[in-house]
């Protein structure tokens, strides 16, 4: 928890239940800083829009507290709560130009036109759109349709934007521009921004801090790099990056160090959570962080590994192997002269080290691991 | 000839011109024809009307005209021709049927030595001017009469273009009424069917459904039932008056007339129109996003501001196209007002029937189509300046 004076929107236990029965958000505690723009991260149907239709009014928390400013927002209808709001199909006016869409709700509050021309016109210049003013939406690309969605929801100069997956309809090479202009403009305004994507790329390369969403829960919140290095919990190591899972059964553990029994031998690994010194674990191990071939005993964990694929992908080398119990053991090996001529059916030596290999609790996405 | 797509997609095309043709064009140029052209009397006595022609509608009157005039009465009589031709006359100037009539018959197998004296003692009319002014009238092969008639004018003796007496000029101030009492039902059907078709828009589908089908329900049931239908719910003993005078808003004595006057006429065509223009509003509501009202509120604008603003403009076309659909349509209307309408609440095209059918007056019954159509293409084209018939969303 932050201090309340360091949080700009906190959930406190919000919980939303659709027709009495289907619970999409479960006791929800988030807070959100002044300034930081956090995402919310997560599959389809995991109730992230949801979230953001309850913080922008649209929607009312079954149970629980939203607080902005450290006052309820429970009695305030959308209109007063003053968050710009960037939807997912942009939900521009069609029958308004880009300068009328932009001066809506600045006429809506009852500004002089000399000023809302101003004020649009620096909006404009915000996402680079000067030029564009008399255009009508639909005469727009789609990157430009969601400058103006953005423009739009910062033009009436408010302290929060929530944006429901606002690339989502742009191809892959515009939104990494668009990433780059989001963030841009974040920083340079200090607005806080609460972004939902599902795409994880994307939640990694402009977040200050991200929340994994599963089912209407928070699994894990931190910064993208905590995220990819540390996940706390097996959802997270499956849904960021890619990453090798393999069932097992923790056998003993020593400080943060356990011994874990899997289909293929005894593993050393990380122990994420010291109070777990048995049963059933998840060991989570990053396809580029295994050795192949090493010098022997260099690392703890070392395996003889069938190579079922070889898939060269320009930038780099991936192979399929069996290993440990896994047919579908991932490993990458970046594309440097002499990664060596690697054949299907080839035999080799992999490793790697306990502080790459976490296990992590095991909360039924595998199927369990029954000692044979 | 075919070789070239163009061609052949042109080709495909033809079945519906020639559609058009047979259906629209011909009866139009039909119409617009009869409307002009009146050869019956010119046909019928080319020999008195040549005589008239010179004659400026004071000086005194020939006695060889008498004659040639009597003469050609009589040959018409003897071939059962006249009575069509006194009748058109009589359109010209009420009353000279019977003098025509009357004349012919009195004048049958006589032989006088005066012709003048003997037509003026069968009727005194024949000394006078007007007659064979309405003569000349009637015997104009291509007029304008209709139309000057229609539009309540005629012409004078002297040809010129005067108004109709005051007790003649009905067709303008039943047009004005027809327009006026039309806008009136355009109105009454956007302010009953605007937050029907938003409702039907907006629902969970399976009311939605429902209420389409309410409002289309209408469309499998004669037009005549449901017309019928308002003279039972409206008349002095009908439902409506009895609920009236049970909830007290009216005596028992001053239950309300409602129909066979105006008030049954607007009140029955609203509800035979309201789907024309709910049908068109609804398309286009549909393909409103909800999310835009969401978009308008987080934007800072209150429920008004929002309908407005955001709303309201984005229906405009499918307002646009519902009104005129409606509106056009009253215009033309006939059957509601022939049932319910009694003798104030008839629309012009009743009128139209009424010499189609009744006093086979056709050069005016098209006349008076014709300055109907005139009226609806203006409002066309002055719809067409302020909203462009090519923004207008049929569905
Ligand atoms: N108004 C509603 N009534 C009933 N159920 C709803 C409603 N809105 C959303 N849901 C359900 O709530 C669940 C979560 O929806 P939500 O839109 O929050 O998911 P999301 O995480 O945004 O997913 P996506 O990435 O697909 O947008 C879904 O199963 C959805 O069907
Ligand atoms: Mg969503």
């Amino acid at each position: 928890m932050l201090e309340t004076a360091d949080a700009h929107i906190q959930f406190r236990g919000v919980t939303k239940i659709y027709d009495g029965r289907k619970t999409v958000v479960q006791g929800l505690d988030l807070d959100v800083r002044r300034g930081e723009l956090l995402t919310l991260l997560g599959p389809s149907g995991s109730g992230k829009t949801t979230c953001l239709m309850m913080l922008a009014g649209f929607e009312m928390p079954t149970s629980g507290e939203i607080l902005i400013d450290g006052q309820s927002v429970r009695d305030l209808p959308p209109r007063k709560r003053g968050i710009g709001v960037v939807f997912q199909d942009y939900a521009l006016f069609p029958h308004m130009s880009v300068s009328r869409n932009l001066a809506f709700p600045l006429r809506v509050r009852g500004l002089q036109a000399a000023q809302r021309a101003d004020r649009v016109r620096r909006a404009l210049r915000i996402v680079r759109l000067e030029g564009f003013e008399n255009r009508p939406p639909n005469e727009l690309s789609g990157g430009q349709r969601q400058r103006v969605a953005i423009a739009r929801a910062l033009v009436f100069e408010p302290s929060l934007v929530l944006m429901d997956e606002p690339l989502g309809a742009l191809d892959r090479r515009l939104r990494e521009e668009m990433q780059f202009e989001i963030r841009r403009i974040q920083q340079s305004l200090g607005v806080t921004v609460l972004y939902v994507t599902h795409d994880q790329q994307e939640a990694m390369a402009i977040s200050d801090r991200v929340a994994v969403f599963n089912r209407g829960k928070i699994e894990q919140i931190a910064e993208p790099e905590t995220l990819y290095e540390e996940p706390e919990r097996a959802f997270v190591a499956k849904f960021i990056g890619d990453n090798n899972l393999l069932p097992g059964r923790i056998l003993s553990a020593e400080g943060d160090i356990c011994q874990v029994e899997t289909s293929g031998g005894a593993v050393s690994a990380f122990l994420v959570d010291p109070n777990q010194s048995s049963g059933a674990t998840v060991l989570a191990i990053r396809p580029e962080r295994i050795a192949l071939a090493p010098e022997p005993g260099t690392y703890r964990n070392e395996f003889d590994a069938d190579v079922e694929e070889v898939a060269f992908l320009g930038d780099h080398l991936r192979l399929r192997l069996t290993v440990c119990g896994s047919s579908d053991f991932c490993v990458k090996i970046p594309n440097i002269v002499g990664h060596g001529a690697l054949l299907r059916g080839d035999r080799v030596r992999v490793g790697w080290s306990v502080a790459d290999c976490r296990a992590l609790p095991d909360e039924g996405l595998l199927d369990r691991y029954t000692p044979g | 000839m075919l070789s070239s797509p163009r061609a052949r997609a042109g080709a495909l095309t033809l079945p519906l011109i020639a559609f058009l043709g047979v259906t629209f064009v011909a009866p139009l140029g039909t119409m617009l024809w009869r409307s002009v052209h009146e050869p019956v009397v010119a046909d019928a006595l080319p020999q008195t009307l040549a005589l008239l022609e010179a004659w400026d509608g004071q000086a005194a009157l020939p006695e060889a005209l008498y004659q040639t005039a009597a003469g050609e009465f009589r040959q018409l009589q003897a071939s059962r021709a006249l009575g069509g031709v006194a009748t058109r006359v009589n359109r010209v100037q009420g009353g000279s049927r019977s003098i025509i009539m009357r004349t012919a018959r009195e004048l049958h197998g006589a032989a006088p030595a005066s012709w003048r004296e003997a037509m003026i003692a069968a009727h005194p009319a024949w000394g006078e001017a007007a007659i064979w002014g309405a003569i000349r009238q009637a015997g104009q092969r291509y007029t304008i009469r209709h139309y000057l008639n229609a539009l309540d004018l005629e012409q004078d003796i002297q040809g010129r273009i005067v108004a109709q007496p005051q007790d003649q000029r009905i067709y303008l101030k039943l047009l004005g009424n027809t327009l006026a009492a039309s806008a009136a039902i355009t109105l009454i059907c956007l302010a009953l069917g605007y937050p029907l078709a938003y409702l039907i828009a907006n629902t969970k589908p399976r009311w939605s459904n429902l209420l389409l089908l309410a409002v289309l329900l209408p469309f499998w049931s004669s037009l005549l039932v449901r017309s019928m239908s308002w003279i039972i719910m409206l008349q002095k003993k009908g439902v409506v008056n009895d609920l009236l005078v049970a909830l007290g808003l009216v005596t028992e004595d001053g239950r309300l007339i409602m129909v066979y006057n105006m008030i049954g006429t607007m009140v029955t065509m609203t509800q035979l129109l309201l789907p024309f223009l709910i049908l068109p509003l609804y398309a286009v509501m549909r393909g409103i996003p909800p999310l835009h009202l969401r978009a308008a509120a987080s934007l800072g604008a209150n429920p008004r501001q929002a309908f407005l603003h955001v709303y309201w403009p984005q229906t405009l076309p499918g307002v646009a196209a519902g009104s005129l659909l409606v509106f056009i349509l009253a215009i033309g209307y006939y059957i509601a007002p022939a049932l319910v309408g009694g003798r104030t609440g008839q629309f012009i095209s009743n009128l139209i029937a009424y010499h189609m059918q009744y006093s086979l007056n056709w050069g005016l019954a098209a006349a008076l189509n014709f300055v109907l159509l005139v009226c609806v293409t203006v409002i066309l084209v002055a719809y067409n300046r302020l909203i462009g018939i090519e923004r207008l969303r049929f569905g």
